[in-house]
């Protein structure tokens, strides 16, 4: 490459390039839920450390998506649930930027506490991909312009699920990747972000399945050596995903709600309680490392900070493990009451935990955790908020909040 | 300091990115009439897998770019032949040029929506996206309007239309003025195809003392011959074509699970909602399935929507032609869970579902029942002609 075209390179990628402080996809750039450089508020009320809410056009489960200055979050709405909206807040006003709506091309039945807005959007910086119940999928740019579009219900008619489908994609270098996995039509696709075209496409256990792709990338590596892990009844599977080809498979079933997360070479899956995973170069399947069966979590997924692994369980139990030993000694019953379906996610050291009837709790993390705070939004919480740029987002099925200072 | 290295057409290109990559508003360029045919080509040229995307994106670049002008030309290429993918690009593309025209302070035309959405030889969805768009022109819209969308091709306008006769008789009610309240709920009901809004209506109809024939409202079939059980013990009996796929003779009996003989038996639901219980019907059966087959005489041919609710797996044939198969058991089920097209023709045609119970154990999972209408795409009943009436007989 040229000096000139080097230089050229340079000053345009300094256009797109994102701050480190994007929150890109559902529990963040590497799917952990975890940032440790942002100084998010442990505390608010009505008035103090509320930046600034934004009504919604609809009913979602899903989380908001931080790209620089912009906020993106699905919504769904109508008697039959099929208007579909994506919208795009400034977030420091929450001003509505831009809001397009698409009516969706596949079923959209859905248990009465889901919706057809479950799945979170995620974005490769440039692009946003919203993904949604009834299996479309819609590509943006970040200005609102349609890109291409995916009505996967279309192209495979029997992938679809009456409970509602809620696996959110993941981008990873140039492909996206999906998980549309029920009782009658299972596969998992990786498409071209360019296009939406199939790059692979391989069929996957027929089972419901709810839980969304995670992320495993060893330390130094590059975006292309990065790993998705894909997760169902019959195991957690390890693939690339600009070739979908398997690397290694871990066979025995795992749960089909929360989902793995993968930190410093370690993954931990809801299999059997909690089983802690670490994968060998060139090795067809990972060793376990431990297995604690009483850290099942409930519908949450879990979340490690600093040298501790959390579960909530379905008592609202917040539960946790040494990642090292797993030593299984931390038990803190969460202030308030009713189920959680919100994953926690942490900054600074602190846990965020949602409450479905709208609690929210900051938990001060390490292996004697206590409540720091606890404040009751009053409306229903079931996504996984974000954190970007020093603010928490999190939505109801009305409201989008930040909370900052 | 670096740009004084760079030619003249490399600075014109890192602009041109820049702004690219900010977003900066370009200027509208206008479009002839065989490009702007030419990009509604592409776009509904769309189809399976991702094809067409590309060609569908530039298309769309071109369409927004156009200014708008091309709101409504755009709005018009939408047509009951245009795919659903199609339909979301080109929809779209107008809701863009609308978005572009307000960011930029430009008025949309708000008399040429008006004059599109009372037009309803337009598509049923870019006509409620034109209206989306003329309220926010033209708050007074919907007042001028909506009271004249009933009977509406669009549902969600029909449906704003029925949401204010509600709220009219409601009102009537309230001042006791019971008989024309009961007009006016009537009123409502010859609108209301959404479930939640026929609910609310009959509450009061029936209140007001009116009988309410909800299977005729929404076009239930409730009258069938069913057979059964079949064997379908570890779900292995959902791709086996027992005999009343190969043929339906009501007079026939046929071997069916463990060996013992079935044969058709006549069955009327008395249920308002037209559910078929097969567990009442027949037996509270498990690793089983039985089929149910209904004439439905048409008084001329027709494309309708075939509407199934169920729990349970099954498989759905129109004369003879398998319009759906699905194999999902105990996932829930409601009103217009699955919609379908069939082709109907003039006189006697039959409706066959087959209905397959699994072997589950938990209360939940108890449920072996069907319901199935007969409507137009706006969930209007289509309801059979009487046999004396019908061409074919």
């Amino acid at each position: 490459m040229s000096r000139l075209c080097l230089m050229l390179s340079v000053v345009l990628a300094a256009g797109t390039s994102l701050p480190a402080a994007d929150w890109r996809q559902f529990r963040g750039n590497d799917a952990t839920g975890v940032v440790d450089d942002q100084a998010v508020p442990t505390s608010w009320t009505e008035t103090e450390n509320r930046a600034w809410a934004a009504e919604l056009p609809g009913r979602g489960l899903s989380g908001p998506i931080i790209v620089g200055k912009k906020v993106f979050l699905t919504a769904s709405s109508g008697f039959s649930s099929d208007r579909l909206h994506i919208l795009c807040l400034d977030a420091d006003t929450g001003a509505r930027l831009w809001h397009r709506q698409f009516t969706a091309m596949g079923r959209t039945m859905c248990h009465n506490k889901m919706c057809v807005a479950t799945p979170t959007p995620c974005s490769d910086g440039k692009r946003v991909f919203a993904f949604f119940s009834s299996n479309d999928v819609i590509c943006l740019d970040l200005e609102g312009n349609l890109q291409w579009l995916r009505a996967l219900t279309l192209d495979y008619p029997n992938a679809s699920n009456s409970l509602g489908m809620s696996s959110s994609p993941l981008v990873l270098g140039s492909t996206l990747v999906l998980q549309v996995e029920n009782d009658s039509e299972s596969f998992a696709c990786g498409l071209d972000v360019d296009t939406g075209l199939n790059r692979w496409k391989h069929d996957r256990p027929v089972a419901a399945n709810w839980t969304s792709p995670s992320i495993f990338s060893k330390a130094g590596s590059s975006d292309d050596d990065q790993l998705v892990l894909l997760q169902s009844s019959r195991g957690l599977t390890a693939i690339r995903p600009y070739s979908g080809t398997t690397v290694w498979n871990y066979g025995t079933g795992c749960s089909t709600i929360p989902s793995s997360v993968a930190v410093k070479e370690t993954v931990y899956v809801p299999s059997n309680g909690l089983t802690a995973l670490t994968p060998e170069e060139g090795a067809s399947a990972p060793k376990v490392k431990w297995n604690v069966g009483r850290l099942g979590p409930g519908t949450p997924s879990p979340i490690v900070v600093g040298d501790y692994v959390y579960v909530v369980n379905n008592a609202g139990v917040l539960n946790g493990a040494n990642i090292q030993t797993g030593d299984a000694t931390i038990q803190l019953r969460l202030p308030g009451s009713g189920a959680f379906s919100s994953t926690p996610i942490a900054a600074n050291g602190n846990i965020y935990l949602f409450r479905e009837g709208g609690m929210a709790i900051v938990v001060q993390g390490g292996d004697k955790p206590k409540v720091e705070s606890s404040f009751d939004l009053k409306e229903t919480i079931l996504c996984t908020p974000a954190i970007a740029d020093g603010g928490l987002y999190v939505r109801s099925d009305k409201h989008l909040w930040k909370i900052a200072k | 300091m670096f740009l004084r290295w760079l030619s003249a057409s490399v600075r014109c290109s890192l602009v041109t990115g820049l702004i690219s990559v900010f977003g900066t508003e370009a200027v509208a360029a206008p479009i002839s009439a065989n490009d702007f045919a030419e990009a509604v080509k592409s776009i509904k040229q769309v189809g399976p897998e991702g094809q067409g995307n590309a060609e569908a994106s530039a298309a769309f670049q071109r369409l927004i770019s156009a200014g708008p002008e091309q709101l409504i030309p755009v709005l018009a290429t939408v047509d009951e032949d245009t795919s659903p993918r199609a339909a979301n690009w080109l929809e779209s593309a107008a809701e863009t040029i609308a978005a572009k025209s307000i960011e930029q302070k430009l008025p949309l035309p708000a008399k040429d929506l008006e004059k599109f959405v009372l037009d309803r030889k337009h598509h049923p969805a870019s006509r409620h996206l034109a209206f989306d768009l003329l309220v926010q022109a033209d708050p007074t819209a919907p007042d001028r309007l909506v009271p004249g969308m009933l009977n509406d091709p669009s549902v969600e306008l029909r449906r704003l239309s029925v949401e204010r006769v509600i709220a009219e008789g409601e009102a009537t009610l309230k001042a006791e003025k019971k008989p024309e309240a009961l007009e006016i709920f009537k009123k409502a009901m010859s609108g209301a195809r959404d479930d939640d809004q026929v609910q609310a209506i009959v509450k009061r109809l029936e209140e007001l003392g009116e009988k309410v024939d909800l299977p005729k409202h929404f076009g239930f079939v409730t009258t069938w011959h069913l057979i059964g059980p079949f064997d379908n013990r570890e779900k292995k009996g959902f791709n086996v074509a027992y005999p009343p796929e190969k043929k339906v003779d009501l007079a026939e009996e046929i071997e069916g699970k463990e060996g013992v003989k079935v044969k058709w038996t006549p069955y009327t639901t008395p249920d308002r909602y037209g559910t078929v219980d097969l567990a009442k019907a027949q037996d509270k059966f498990k690793g089983a399935i039985s089929y149910a087959v209904a004439e439905f005489v048409s008084d001329k041919g027709q494309t309708v929507d075939v509407r199934l609710g169920t729990p349970n797996a099954w498989k759905v044939w129109v004369n003879g032609e398998l319009i759906f198969a699905r194999e999902e058991y105990h996932r829930g089920h409601k009103l217009d869970q699955y919609k379908m097209r069939a082709r109907l023709k003039p006189g006697r045609n039959e409706i066959l579902i087959k209905v397959c119970q699994n072997e589950q154990k938990e209360d939940w999972a108890q449920e072996w029942q069907f319901q199935l209408r007969i409507c137009d795409s706006t969930g209007t009943a289509v309801l059979p002609a009487t046999p004396a009436t019908a061409s074919a007989r």
